[in-house]
């Protein structure tokens, strides 16, 4: 590694309207270094990177590659250049395949025609020595995100790339592709790549990260070196706060886990049994009661969305019973569920949750609308009253009511949805990774208010992939493996190890178990 | 736990502040604005253009489009479009014409019904069976151009005399043509179900994100089934009132056209393609721009071709003027 950077943006500026989004960043790129970009939603991250990727440009500011500097106009023009990003949303043609998807705009051609066989040589060539195992012949729409992901960081590479933008490549990844991830990683790192890498996971950036660069509120707060950081510390720099001002826990959730003996004879909400659905969900049993929040633990394609969404009636049940207090319901649509005191919240806030055009006040009463409805006419007066509350009562941040929700934060989004379910006073709440994708200020918030959500005697079940978030807000786990209930822990039982253990099938005599259990 | 969180209503909440107001359809004003354009410079340059006649002349001209502009706004914005409604038109002045000796009640009542059919039709094909919408209508377009010449003894031209029925298109109250008020009411009822009903929210809703709006528990089947069947309704309305305009029933005429009318008047008047939003009144401010056009090229004797290219360029400025924006 050469002491003289590959990448150096000084003095970056960037204003919309008004608004300063950044005020004199500066960041630095080695080569094969791995460089970790975090700060809260808002903080600038994004606007940064659509700098240095040609997205943007910049008000202020130099970017230099190699020592010359540089001034993309376009996306394009950055690739030309081997600066390359790969989003969070992946923008591939979904219906061509992964050859054809990784040299768009630049096929190898004879005679004027493209040359498909050399196409799909060179781009199986390619995947091979990145140490992906994908058929260059395969639709995109075939693979699964994970490996969308990857075909879209080939593509980075192919063209190239000396700088790649990596911007929250795992929030869709299990934890077997994120190891396959973090190989892919460490071979562009020895190849002399520099990545910068945009995550909110630490357990990340803490394994493959070598610096970080801190941003808050559009400005460059610190840049340090990952070994040597503490946690705490890290997660401080983001906030801005103080060592003290940070309460104990990883999580907002506190100490909810104590409240298990006190509501173990209520009466449950939720009851399951033998509940299947579709292709994926196969035998699920557990129960919530009121005041209990349930962690649903599982592998990615475990299941636990789709038991979500066949207990809510947004998808048909094909097997097993569902009891609300204690009867037996059948949920054939979301209202159904509504109307029996049901919440959910999905786990994809942009495709199943807001409502992008219409205002705060429209999404947030968009569920309780039949209850403000008065003679046929929504009543201005309650609806005023209720979306006055929530927004003051869960810090909604907004310069009003009347704002498009689509200009909001993740993170606020993710209030607005929530305060959606707690305008109907549901009797049970079902959230799908409650606090995906939002930063870690409105994440703590949201676990805070989960929390006094279940004390006030709501049940709760929770879908997560994040083990803290399981571990310090359940009261009890339930863990599903290939659409089954394997395993429910209570108590001092719920540990990292434990939940762990009992998701990934690895012991034979579990799968042996599981391949030949009937499916009902 | 630093702060409760007070979801017990008693605690009355605190006042947001409150400074920032929505762009509302900056197009939509862009529209008022060139609508104002025209009709002060055809007012200026147009000989006999600000007389009271002619006025008339063109609210009564544009009420039928601004009839099928109206259902055609609500269904575009749950992100469908009705092709239909010239053919449903025609259906329901066929229907009337054939039923009139009947009674002037039975004849429009079973138009309006026929018409709603069609619609309900054409809503449950989309919304159940997932058909696209262009295709659905497109074929209901094509049908009921049929159905009517069928319905009217096979195309023939049917003659209305009946003094009842005339009121709907030739009658006035005082000053203002019946059908004017017609169009009037039902822009009235259009502006208030989507600004003050739930029904309103669900049409913006389901054409926004229909998976979200689904499950927030909004019936977004039935909104669907509902748009459909409200035009044709309105699409019925308009062929009567054209029917009783003519007084006759021309299966192979009424309604011709008239899809890509109402089409263009929502479009101008800044209502988006893409659905999730909508403007009633933006959709009459259009209806009104290429009523003014027609009728003031046809006063200063320009030829009908020119007039139906300058139309066309409102339409691509009008869509270029609505084109998603880069930061």
């Amino acid at each position: 590694m050469s002491d003289a950077p590959l990448l150096r943006m000084e003095g970056i500026s960037k204003a919309f309207g008004g608004a300063m989004a950044l005020d004199r960043v500066d960041l630095s790129l080695q080569r094969g270094e791995v460089h970790a970009l975090v700060g809260e939603n808002g903080a600038g991250k994004s606007t940064l990177m659509k700098i240095l990727t040609g997205a943007y440009h910049r008000d202020a500011g130099v970017v230099q590659l190699e020592g010359s500097e540089v001034d993309f106009d376009t996306p394009a023009d950055a690739q030309g250049a081997g600066v390359c990003a790969v989003h969070q949303e992946i923008h591939l043609l979904s219906h061509r395949t992964v050859a054809e998807n990784i040299y768009i705009g630049r096929e190898p051609t004879r005679y004027g025609f493209i040359d498909w066989g050399r196409m799909n040589a060179q781009a199986a060539e390619l995947l091979r020595g990145l140490g992906l195992d994908i058929d260059p012949e395969a639709t995109v729409e075939s693979l699964n995100t994970a490996r969308q992901q990857m075909v879209a960081i080939a593509r980075g590479v192919s063209l190239g790339a000396r700088v790649l933008v990596l911007d929250e490549p795992t929030s869709s990844l299990s934890p077997r592709e994120v190891s396959i991830l973090y190989e892919l990683v460490a071979r562009l790192k020895a190849n002399g790549t520099a990545i910068v890498y945009i995550s909110h996971r630490f357990d990340e950036l803490y394994a493959i990260c070598d610096r970080v660069t801190v941003l808050r509120d559009g400005k460059l707060v610190a840049t340090r070196a990952m070994a040597g950081l503490e946690r705490l510390d890290l997660v401080c720099l983001m906030l801005g706060k103080s060592r003290e001002a940070l309460r104990d826990g990883v999580t907002g959730f506190g100490d909810h886990r104590d409240a298990g003996e006190a509501v173990a004879d209520r009466p449950a909400v939720l009851r399951t049994e033998h509940v299947a659905s579709g292709a994926k969900l196969h035998d699920v049993s557990f129960e919530v009661r009121p005041g209990e929040i349930v962690g649903l633990a599982g592998l990615l394609g475990s299941g636990r969305t789709e038991t979500a969404r066949a207990i809510f009636g947004a998808d048909v049940r094909n097997g097993g019973t569902v009891f609300v207090h204690g009867e037996s319901v059948n949920p054939r649509t979301p209202d159904d569920a509504i109307r029996m005191g049901v919440g959910f919240v999905s786990e994809d806030r942009k495709a199943e949750g807001i409502i992008p055009e219409l205002s705060i006040r429209e999404n947030l009463t968009l569920a309780a609308l039949p209850t403000l409805t008065k003679f046929g006419v929504v009543s201005r007066v309650k609806q005023r009253e209720i979306v006055e509350r929530y927004m003051t009562r869960l810090g909604i941040k907004a310069s009003s009511a009347d704002q498009r929700i689509r200009e909001l934060s993740g993170g606020n989004q993710q209030k607005v949805l929530l305060a959606r379910w707690l305008c109907t006073d549901p009797k049970l709440l079902i959230l799908d990774e409650p606090t995906r994708g939002i930063d870690i200020g409105a994440k703590g918030e949201i676990q805070r208010l989960v929390n006094e959500l279940a004390k006030l005697g709501m049940g709760v079940l929770m879908i997560s992939s994040e083990i803290e978030e399981l571990t310090e807000g359940s009261t009890r786990v339930v863990v599903l493996r290939d659409g089954c209930s394997v395993a429910e822990l209570t108590g001092a039982e719920i540990s990292p190890q434990a939940i762990i253990r009992a998701m990934a099938s690895d012991s034979p005599a579990a799968s042996a178990v599981n391949a030949t259990s009937p499916v009902s | 736990m630093a702060q409760s969180l007070g979801l017990d209503p008693s605690v009355p909440p605190a006042r947001p502040a409150r400074q920032w107001k929505p762009r509302a359809g900056i197009s939509a004003y862009a529209a008022l604005g060139a609508l104002l354009v025209l009709v002060i410079g055809n007012a200026l340059f147009t000989p006999n253009f600000a007389t009271s006649s002619n006025l008339w002349n063109v609210l009564l001209q544009v009420s039928t489009v601004v009839l099928t502009a109206v259902g055609m706004t609500l269904v575009i914005a749950t992100g469908g479009i009705d092709l239909s409604v010239g053919s449903v038109m025609a259906v329901a002045g066929a229907v009337a014409a054939v039923l009139l000796p009947r009674g002037v009640m039975v004849a429009v009542l079973a138009a309006l019904v026929v018409a709603t059919l069609m619609g309900i039709v054409n809503g449950s094909l989309i919304a159940g069976m997932r058909v696209q919408p262009i295709v659905v209508t497109l074929a209901t377009l094509i049908a009921g151009r049929g159905l009517a010449q069928v319905i009217s003894h096979e195309g023939e031209l049917v003659t209305i005399s009946d003094p009842a029925f005339d009121v709907l298109g030739r009658g006035h109250l005082g000053p203002v043509p019946v059908q004017v008020l017609i169009a009037l009411v039902a822009v009235g009822i259009a502006i208030f179900l989507l600004r003050a009903t739930p029904f309103g929210r669900y049409v913006l809703a389901s054409g926004g994100n229909a998976p979200a709006a689904r499950l927030a528990g909004v019936p977004v089947r039935r909104t669907v089934i509902t748009v459909y069947a409200m035009s044709a309704f309105l699409a019925g309305v308009a062929g009567l009132v054209v029917a009783s305009r003519l007084g006759a029933s021309d299966a192979a005429k009424i309604g011709l056209n008239m899809e890509l009318d109402a089409i263009a008047a929502v479009v101008v008047g800044g209502t988006a393609l893409s659905g999730g939003r909508a403007t009633i009144a933006g959709s009459v401010v259009g209806a009104l721009i290429m009523q003014v056009i027609a009728t003031s090229f046809n006063m200063l004797l320009v030829p009908y071709a020119w007039s139906l290219a300058l139309k066309a360029l409102i339409i691509l400025v009008a869509v270029y003027l609505q084109r998603p924006r880069r930061v």
